[in-house]
C-alpha cells in the first residue's frame, strides 16, 4: 500500500495543466514539421509555418498556445494499492486546476450548467475519468481539450451487418464536413464497440496517443493508415484552405460489443493538440 | 500583401486568397455579444459601438499577463454566429474574422452589403496576440472573456475567406 498526500495531486494537476497549456508536445510538433514539408499548398504550407511559429512564441513567453484553454479532460489511473490521504482525489486534480487558470492567466470556458450557462470563473470542474488499474501508482493524463474540434466530433451506432467501407465513409464525411472549424491539420480519435458512451470515451482516450504508434492488432493498424490517406486526399488542408495535409494522424481504440451493434465515435483534435502526463 | 485600416470603406477589391494586416480598431464579440447587439437593434436602441465601417473580430481571449494588454487571441468559428450576422451588415458592418466557412445565408449578405469575411490562423492565439497594441472592455464586462472589447491593431494578420463577389477560399481555393 502507498500512500499520496492531496496536496501532492494538487500541485502535479496544476503543474500538468500549465504545461500542457504552452508547450505543444514534442510529438506534434515534429508531426507539424513533417506535415509542412509534405504540404503540397503553399497557403497551407504558409499556415503550418505560422502554427509553429506559436507553438515556439507560446514556449518561450510561457503563454496559452491557443485561447481556448478548453475543458480539462483528466484521464485518473489509480492502482488498486494507492490511498489518497487528505481529501477526495477528484477535489485535488479540480483544485489543480483551479490553481492553473488562475496563476497562469489562462481562459475560463467553463460553464456550471448548460442551460442557465453561469460561468464557474475558474474553469471546473475538469472531466475526469477514473478507471482502477494493478500497482500502487496513480497516472494523471491531462488534455484541455478547445470546443473548436469537440463540436466536429460524431457519434453513429452502426448495424452489424453494415459494410467496413461506411464506417469509413461516415469518419471521412466528419472531416469534409467540419471543414476548417476542428483547425486541421487535424488528430482523430476513433472508437469502435462498446457502448455508446464506451465508444465516445475509447476515441477520447485514442487521441492522446503517440504520433507514429501504431495499433497492435494489425487489421486495425491498417485501418488507421488507410484511413489517414483516404483523409489527406479530401484536399481540406491546413485552416481548410485547401491542401494535402488535413490530418497529422489516426487513431483508433477498441472494445468488444453486442451481437447486434457496432457504436462507432469520432472524437477530433486541433494540431494544438495538447496533452501533459505524470505518474505519482 | 494589402494594408487596410479602420474604418473599413470600399472592400469591393479584395479578392479570396489575398493576404491583409489590417491596422486600427477593431472589436470583439461571440455569441451572447452577437444575441444582446441583435436585441438592441430589434428595439431601436443604441449599440456599444460604431457598426459602420467597423471590424468585427470573433474571439474569447486568455487574461493578460501583467505588463500585456491581452493574453492569447486566435479566432474562433464563425459558423456559430452565421444566423447572428445579416442584421449587423445591414446596419454597416463591413469586415468579420474568423475561423471556418460562412452559411449561404451569410454569403449573400457579404455580397449585397459590399462587405468582407477574414480567415485569421485558428491555434495561432500567442502569435497574434502580439498584433493586440490595446483592449479595453467597451461592453457587457459580466460576459468576463465574451465581453466587447475594443482593440487597438498593428499589422493584424489575416487572409481573404469569401469577398464581396462571394468568392469563397474554403469552396474554391484562393483566386490570386
Amino acid at each position: 500500500m502507498k500512500t499520496i498526500k492531496y496536496t501532492d495531486i494538487v500541485n502535479k494537476t496544476k503543474e500538468l495543466a500549465l504545461e500542457a497549456n504552452f508547450n505543444l508536445p514534442k510529438d506534434v510538433y515534429n508531426a507539424l514539421l513533417e506535415a509542412k514539408e509534405k504540404e503540397t499548398s503553399p497557403l497551407g504550407k504558409s499556415v503550418i509555418e505560422i502554427v509553429l511559429k506559436n507553438a515556439r512564441v507560446a514556449k518561450e513567453e510561457q503563454l496559452a498556445i491557443c485561447q481556448d484553454t478548453g475543458v480539462v479532460v483528466v484521464f485518473a489511473e489509480i492502482g488498486q494499492d494507492v490511498r489518497i490521504e487528505g481529501g477526495l482525489l477528484a477535489d485535488a486534480i479540480n483544485e489543480g486546476v483551479r490553481q492553473a487558470y488562475e496563476e497562469g492567466y489562462l481562459r475560463k470556458s467553463v460553464i456550471s450548467d448548460p442551460v442557465e450557462r453561469i460561468n464557474t470563473a475558474d474553469n471546473t470542474p475538469a472531466v475526469i475519468h477514473f478507471s482502477l488499474v494493478e500497482g500502487d501508482q496513480l497516472h494523471l493524463t491531462l488534455a484541455p481539450k478547445g470546443f473548436g474540434s469537440e463540436n466536429m466530433s460524431r457519434l453513429k451506432m452502426f448495424k452489424p451487418t453494415d459494410d467496413i467501407e461506411l464506417i469509413k465513409n461516415f469518419i471521412v464525411d466528419t472531416v469534409v464536413e467540419a471543414g476548417g472549424n476542428p483547425c486541421p491539420p487535424i488528430i482523430m480519435g476513433i472508437g469502435l464497440g462498446g457502448t455508446m458512451e464506451k465508444a465516445g470515451l475509447l476515441a477520447k482516450k485514442a487521441l492522446f496517443r503517440k504520433i507514429g504508434s501504431k495499433h497492435p492488432k494489425k487489421h486495425l493498424a491498417e485501418l488507421e493508415e488507410e484511413l489517414l490517406i483516404l483523409i489527406n486526399k479530401t484536399g481540406v488542408g491546413p485552416q481548410g484552405f485547401g491542401g494535402s495535409q488535413t490530418a497529422l494522424a489516426v487513431f483508433i481504440e477498441e472494445f468488444p460489443t453486442h451481437i447486434a451493434g457496432l457504436p462507432v465515435a469520432v472524437n477530433l483534435n486541433c494540431h494544438a493538440a495538447r496533452h501533459a502526463e505524470a505518474i505519482l | 500583401m494589402q494594408k487596410l485600416a479602420t474604418p473599413l470603406s470600399d472592400v469591393t477589391f479584395l479578392r479570396a486568397g489575398d493576404l491583409v494586416s489590417i491596422s486600427g480598431i477593431i472589436y470583439t464579440a461571440r455569441d451572447v455579444a452577437h444575441k444582446r447587439l441583435i436585441h438592441l437593434i430589434n428595439n431601436g436602441e443604441p449599440l456599444p459601438f460604431d457598426l459602420d465601417g467597423a471590424i468585427i473580430y470573433y474571439v474569447g481571449p486568455c487574461p493578460a499577463k501583467p505588463g500585456r494588454p491581452i493574453g492569447s487571441a486566435g479566432p474562433t468559428t464563425s459558423s456559430r454566429m452565421d444566423v447572428l450576422t445579416a442584421p449587423l451588415l445591414k446596419q454597416g458592418l463591413k469586415g468579420m474574422i474568423g475561423k471556418g466557412g460562412r452559411s449561404a445565408e451569410v454569403i449573400t449578405a457579404i455580397k449585397k452589403h459590399g462587405a468582407v469575411y477574414f480567415a485569421a490562423v485558428g491555434g495561432a492565439g500567442a502569435l497574434i496576440s502580439q498584433h493586440i497594441k490595446d483592449s479595453e472592455i467597451i461592453a457587457y464586462p459580466e460576459l468576463g472573456t465574451e465581453a466587447i472589447r475594443r482593440l487597438v491593431v498593428e499589422d493584424f494578420p489575416v487572409i481573404v475567406a469569401i469577398d464581396s463577389m462571394g468568392n469563397n477560399l474554403y469552396e474554391h481555393g484562393p483566386m490570386t
